[in-house]
């Protein structure tokens, strides 16, 4: 589905990512683990489209075709889907309407009409039991005000609306208790299909026990540095990163 | 002839028509001869840096409207806050319509200034307020002041509230090439008393329109004032509004203006505190394009200890547009405890668009918080980002953004259908197209 190929992207002339090799397919859970500043955020960034970084090098293709000049939007039509670490606020835009503008957008993108409000309220209603949201939180206005967890939450819900293919999740773990953790988990491992792919972007392995990773890779300075199955997170988890960046220099 | 001789030598002919017996005969006349002393304010002025004047007294105005154009009511509907009923006090061209009003005596006296300024059961209280508030050498003002007859009179007694909002209306039908409209309106709110008002200013026509307005509002101890100001008017469409507020101890005044169109709109509101525990708030959302031009001038002038004031005032300006916003904010030395708060915010979103800003603070009280702040800036690239992720086009999702920053003001609108309204307004003047109902 996803396929990384020696990408290297920077910004202003600064290279973050320096030749980074990926695959995925269909059916699998993918997690990038790595010490801060690594660049895996920015590798999440650069697969939705994020247009202040430049590829300089290498590219990325979804399905076999190249997205190169391909918008964040047209991304996220094509599939795509991130959950940030950080959402923003969007203050006198609900839940709910926020998310019949995304998706009607979508729809309007692939030529469809607008989705009738009874199946828009009743796909809400469905995705928010997923994820055990209040009715009362969807009519508040967009990450105004919300806490860490209900941000995160909040983010799953919209993945589960947008229904995607490939879904990116940036550090979804921070700032969340360990009852939030297990609701978001639970959400993301209800929406995995055979048919659709996930890369978690996490720091700790706490989150991989709960969506457990079909293989887990390390970035380092830009680079996948080690690649393996889920038995990686916990050597990670045991050993921290410092032997991984001694052997990256070798 | 310029405008300025032009009403200075009407002034004779505007007296010969009314009761020179009267004692406002004095206030105007006294009135007419400042204004004829200063003449209208130009650019040299700090006041009037940023706006000018001068191409609107190259119009050949009349100040005398001739006729009256009757309207229907459902050619206007749209520009009524017709969702929910309303007192209404609507004037076509500077003349009362008694056809599109609705006013009452009930209890409450909501009716025409012409009204209170000939009968002689008002006379008390014409005399107790009338040109009370309103500055006496400030021109635009004086100037009204000379030419004040009519315009929208609202007593509210101890104690009371009307049973509805109130809306006040001026259409401007196109009956004349180039209209000078000049209204007065007069507002009182004893003891505990409260109240809504709606003002907008509407032309019809693509003829010249200048309203030169003065309202003076009276807030008594405990008396509650929300006032909404919605400025949507046409390309050539001018207003310049004077509004001067006095409070008393515990009194709330709140003003929203919504400036979203016109030609060019300067307002001028004048808060003075005379009492302890006041607030005063003056909120605002101007969302310019083309070559609309507004100018905020906001004033407070604490005079008593323990008040507080807040200012909330956003921009979006786009294409050649031009915003000014000038808050000064006055702390007498009596003033202790003073709590004045100030913010003001600017989007540009063209190379064009203009915006002064500049907070004006004298302080002379040592025990105050005062803080004020503005910024001018883009649309935050991280936002932008994150709505895309999410399917919504760049352009919508700035749109969506600029939605959100000037939705922030409306929290205090307390008229729920007014509050849709103006969203619906804010959303169409940006051009979201969100497909749900605000």
């Amino acid at each position: 589905m996803l396929k990384v190929n020696n990408l290297h992207a920077g910004v202003e002339g600064n290279e973050i990512l320096n030749g980074i090799n990926l695959e995925v397919k269909a059916g699998e859970v993918h997690a990038i683990m790595g010490p801060n500043g690594s660049g895996k955020s920015t590798l999440a960034s650069v697969i939705a489209g994020k247009e202040e970084f430049e590829i300089t090098e290498g590219n990325i293709e979804l399905n076999g075709v190249d997205l190169k000049d391909t918008s964040p939007e047209e991304r996220a039509h094509k599939g795509i889907f991130l959950s940030f670490q950080y959402p923003v606020e969007i203050p006198g835009v609900s839940v709910t309407n926020f998310m019949k503008t995304a998706i009607n957008e979508s729809r309007k993108a692939r030529g469809l009409e607008d989705m009738p409000a009874n199946q828009m309220l009743k796909l809400i209603r469905e995705k928010s039991e997923l994820l055990e949201i209040d009715r009362k939180f969807l009519s508040r206005s967009l990450n105004e005000g919300f806490s860490g967890g209900e941000k995160k939450r909040n983010e799953i819900f919209q993945m589960a609306m947008l229904e995607p293919k490939l879904a990116i999740l940036d550090e979804t773990d921070s700032g969340l208790d360990i009852d939030a953790l297990r609701i978001v988990a639970n959400g993301v491992n209800r929406l995995k299909s055979k048919d659709n792919a996930i890369i978690v972007i996490t720091h700790y392995q706490r989150l991989l026990e709960y969506i457990v990773p079909d293989f887990v890779h390390v970035i380092h300075d830009g680079k996948i540095v080690k690649s393996g199955t889920k038995e990686l997170a916990l050597e990670l988890e045991d050993k921290g990163y410092d032997w991984l960046k001694n052997e990256s220099v070798v | 002839m310029d405008l300025k001789d032009k009403l200075v030598s009407s002034f004779l002919a505007f007296e010969n028509n009314i009761d020179v017996e009267h004692p406002v005969h004095d206030i105007r006349s006294e009135a007419i001869k400042n204004f004829e002393l200063k003449g209208f304010p130009d650019r040299k002025e700090e006041a009037w840096k940023y706006t000018s004047l001068n191409s609107l007294q190259k119009i050949d105005f009349s100040i005398f409207p001739k006729g009256i154009n009757a309207l229907e009511y459902k050619d206007v509907k749209q520009y009524f806050l017709h969702e929910i009923d309303t007192y209404k006090i609507v004037f076509i061209d500077g003349v009362y319509s008694s056809f599109l009003s609705e006013t009452t005596h009930d209890g409450v006296d909501i009716c025409l200034m012409s009204a209170a300024l000939s009968k002689p059961m008002y006379k008390q209280i014409i005399d107790v307020y009338f040109n009370a508030v309103a500055s006496k050498d400030e021109s635009l003002t004086t100037l009204n002041t000379a030419f004040s007859k009519e315009g929208a009179y609202i007593y509210i007694p101890k104690n009371k509230m009307p049973k509805k909002p109130i809306e006040i209306l001026h259409f401007a039908t196109g009956n004349e090439a180039a209209l000078l409209l000049q209204p007065r309106n007069l507002i009182i709110a004893e003891e505990n008393a409260e109240l809504q008002i709606i003002e907008r200013h509407q032309s019809l026509t693509s003829n010249e329109v200048l309203t030169n307005s003065v309202t003076e509002i009276f807030a008594a101890k405990n008396a509650i004032i929300d006032y909404y100001k919605v400025q949507n008017d046409v390309d050539n469409a001018s207003l310049i509004d004077n509004t001067y507020i006095s409070q008393k101890s515990n009194s709330v005044v709140k003003v929203h203006t919504f400036s979203f169109g016109g030609k060019l709109t300067r307002n001028n509101l004048n808060y003075y505190q005379n009492g302890e525990y006041i607030d005063s708030t003056m909120k605002g959302v101007t969302i310019l394009g083309e070559k609309q031009h507004v100018d905020h001038h906001t004033l407070v002038h604490h005079r008593e200890p323990n008040c507080e004031s807040h200012q909330d005032y956003k921009g979006i300006y786009g294409e050649k547009s031009m915003g000014v916003f000038n808050g000064k904010i006055i702390v007498d030395k009596i003033a202790q405890k003073t709590n004045a708060f100030q913010q003001n915010n600017n989007i540009l979103i063209s190379d064009k668009a203009t915006i002064n800003t500049k907070p004006q603070l004298e302080i002379f009280a040592d025990d105050v918080k005062c803080s004020h702040g503005c910024t001018i800036g883009q649309l935050d690239e991280e936002a932008l980002f994150y709505l895309q992720t999410r399917g919504i086009p760049k352009k919508e999702a700035a749109a969506l953004l600029m939605y959100a920053f000037a939705n922030n003001v409306l929290a205090s609108v307390r008229i729920p259908e007014l509050k849709m309204r103006i969203n619906r307004l804010i959303a169409k003047k940006l051009g979201v197209q969100l497909g749900f109902d605000l």
